[in-house]
């Protein structure tokens, strides 16, 4: 065998020890999990990840200074529930240091506070490290306090009221933690 | 503001098919030019070497496939590379020694190792379907451990082989315990210092930025060093005794993140080895061999000299940058050139550029390992997988850092590539738990199990005896990047009981 096929076998096969070691890491590069964090442009712009379904509900994506919680028919609200539990809800924060922070809710029971598991974590000196639980039952969401010190609160049309037990959830309903507010939309 | 949700997680099956692929051409093609290298041809049996081979590597690949479909693409590949390339080395290295005479056979043991080893690691797949299962056996592993470091000293069992008593005889068998004994004390390490973690990082004065333990938990360092100093004198073995402190250390610096923990550690290894060398003749005769290599009476010395660790330099001097090409150089003038001395001799044929990019697989497949730790949710499978794959990493430099006289000269095995059983053994159960912990790992988060639709409504739920445990929350989506910080890792244990 020629002198030449013999180096060109000895450079090929470095070559491809090589190409093994750059694909593994070209696959660690793509190989991510946990949670994805995509900041949006701009807080008074147009809400663009919000999609035209969530109607009325958009309004209280806006700033901060103007939280004005979504009054949806009565009547549609019932559907809603049940479709909301299924796919496409979400969470918005709509007041406090998180404004704007939206979470994609899944079937999944979502834990609001300020430890670092949290889902939602908060930046919020008066929300408690575990705070809330908001988790799916029977097509409908709720709300549960996790034993915080400072309460959970569900805004209704009453007003704010401390939850004891969990507490069905509306689309379009808050809740508030320490010093934010969480709206579920459907 | 931002938008939170949890990756679209690609189990990454095909891809691992694929890098597999690309291994086993590696390892088949190394076989191959060792052939062509030697004796100017393929070796005959190459189709049935590669087809073995393949057999193997996608036997294990299809059982990841069925019981562990999200572990991590990248493990198994690296794996297989490092171990074709292993078993390549030794076959030229046997057919340099049938030239010259000397015992040989070695290939073919090996093969029947890797064989053994890879079924072995694809039992464990698919019998240990939680890797928290093994926290139960946290201080039972602790005995076991213990007992396979001491079986070589037993009278019949254990021989002494070139002065180091680490061999244990079954039937015409040799075997290393320490091997097991790593993996053995990996778990109850994992087990013990999650559940001791806060008193050993939290209680305890500050001194000088340092934040010390307090006297009464220096307990189980003090014993683990002990017993690594143990086999030192007992056994006359650097390596395992180094091995041992040093996966310790690694464990309680993860389980603690106090570097206080790793300045006592290394104080404390490096007295105790001053004084073996000064007390014990054959550790001194290391440190003579690693400082003075290049002295003639030392290179000369027959039983402990430099001989063979200048041979190797020498070896991987002639190799150069680019190798003299697989089966063109005399690796088997060193001793011990298919074991102790596989990276010099892979440096010699394989040069600089083949031998870093082994490195790199070495470097890949801890960083999956650390990967998996990070990943994973619970508190004893993030310090399991560390310690593993830290175990990986050390012996690796430690035999690295031996042979090219960084450190001094300890009997350690490279994982995957050196001769031995129970090192291929040991090495392959290490991968297979890393496989086990990183399928955890990565695995979308489920939807939640806490209350079924069967179960009374939420109001009723809240005082009922079936109220959900906060723990069932844990997996919700998002907490799968959780850098060590999870709230529940406190209460291992009620978290397991309530699993289980």
């Amino acid at each position: 065998m020629s002198e030449l096929t013999i180096t060109l076998l000895r450079l090929g096969y470095l070559a491809l020890l090589w190409v093994l070691v750059l694909s593994s890491i070209a696959v660690l590069r793509r190989d991510l999990y946990g949670t994805r964090i995509t900041k949006r442009r701009s807080r008074t712009g147009a809400p663009a990840p919000v999609p035209a379904a969530a109607g009325p509900a958009v309004a209280t994506t806006g700033p901060p200074t103007a939280p004005t919680p979504v009054t949806a028919p009565r009547s549609a609200r019932g559907q809603r529930a049940q479709r909301g539990a299924q796919r496409g809800a979400r969470l918005v924060v709509t007041q406090g240091p998180l404004t704007g922070t939206i979470l994609p809710l899944t079937q999944s029971a979502v834990v609001v506070g300020r430890a670092p598991g949290c889902t939602l974590v908060l930046e919020d000196d008066y929300s408690s490290s575990r705070h809330a639980r908001i988790f799916p039952q029977g097509g409908a969401w709720y709300v549960e306090d996790m034993g915080s010190t400072n309460g959970t609160f569900v805004h209704d049309q009453s007003g704010d009221h401390k939850i004891s037990g969990p507490t069905p959830l509306t689309p379009g309903q808050s809740v508030r933690v320490g010093r934010s507010v969480i709206e579920l939309q459907g | 503001m931002a938008t939170v949700e949890p990756h679209r997680v690609r189990a990454g099956r095909g891809v691992e098919l694929g890098l597999l692929v690309l291994a086993l051409a590696l390892a088949v093609g190394a076989y191959a030019l060792v052939g062509l290298g030697t004796s100017d041809e393929v070796p005959a049996d190459v189709l049935g070497y590669g087809t073995g081979l393949a057999a193997l590597a996608l036997g294990m690949h299809l059982v990841l496939r069925w019981r562990a479909p999200f572990a991590d693409p990248v493990i198994l590949p690296v794996t297989v590379a490092l171990n074709g390339i292993g078993l390549a080395m030794i076959y030229r290295i046997d057919v340099a020694y049938e030239g010259a005479g000397k015992d040989h056979g070695f290939a073919g043991r090996q093969l029947l190792w890797t064989t053994i080893s890879v079924v072995l690691a694809a039992a464990v797949l698919v019998c240990l379907r939680d890797h928290r299962t093994l926290r139960r056996y946290t201080y039972t592993a602790m005995v076991v451990g213990l007992v396979l470091l001491g079986l070589p000293l037993l009278p019949v069992l254990g021989t002494s082989i070139n002065g180091a008593r680490i061999w244990v005889n079954v039937g015409s068998v040799g075997m290393q315990p320490a091997e097991f004994a790593k993996l053995a004390l990996a778990v109850f390490f994992a087990g013990y210092l999650v559940t001791h973690r806060d008193t050993l990082a939290l209680a305890g004065p500050r001194f000088a930025g340092l934040q010390l333990p307090r006297a009464r938990d220096l307990g189980p360092i003090l014993v683990v060093w002990a017993g690594s100093i143990a086999v030192l004198v007992f056994e006359r073995d650097l390596g395992t005794s180094l091995l041992l402190f040093g996966l310790f250390v690694a464990m309680l610096y993860l389980a603690t993140e106090r570097v206080s923990w790793v300045v006592i550690g290394l104080l404390m290894f490096v007295g105790g080895a001053v004084v073996a060398s000064s007390v014990f003749s054959h550790v001194a005769a290391r440190f003579d061999a690693w400082l003075h290599a290049m002295d003639p009476e030392i290179f000369d010395r027959l039983y402990g000299g430099s001989g063979q660790l200048v041979r190797g330099l020498f070896g991987m001097a002639s190799g150069g940058l680019f190798g003299t090409g697989w089966g063109q150089g005399r690796p088997d003038l060193v001793t011990y050139a298919e074991s102790d001395f596989i990276v010099p001799s892979l440096g010699e044929e394989l040069g600089l550029t083949g031998l870093l990019a082994i490195l790199m697989l070495y470097v890949v497949l801890t960083q999956r390992g650390m990967r998996a730790a990070v990943g994973v949710r619970d508190g004893f499978g993030k310090l399991l997988a560390g310690g593993l794959a830290f175990v990986v990493a050390w012996q690796c430099f430690v035999v690295v850092g031996g042979v090219t006289r960084l450190i001094p000269l300890t009997g350690l095995t490279t994982p995957f590539l050196a001769y031995g059983g129970s090192s291929l053994l040991a090495n392959w159960i290490i991968v297979a738990l890393l496989l086990r912990v990183s399928d955890d790992a990565r695995r979308p988060a489920p939807a939640a199990r806490g209350v079924r639709p069967d179960e009374p409504l939420p109001g009723e739920v809240e005082a009922g005896p079936t109220r959900v445990p906060a723990a069932s929350a844990t997996r919700a989506p998002g907490t799968g990047a959780g850098v060590g910080a999870e709230p529940d890792d406190e209460h291992p244990t009620e978290r397991i009981g309530g699993l289980a």
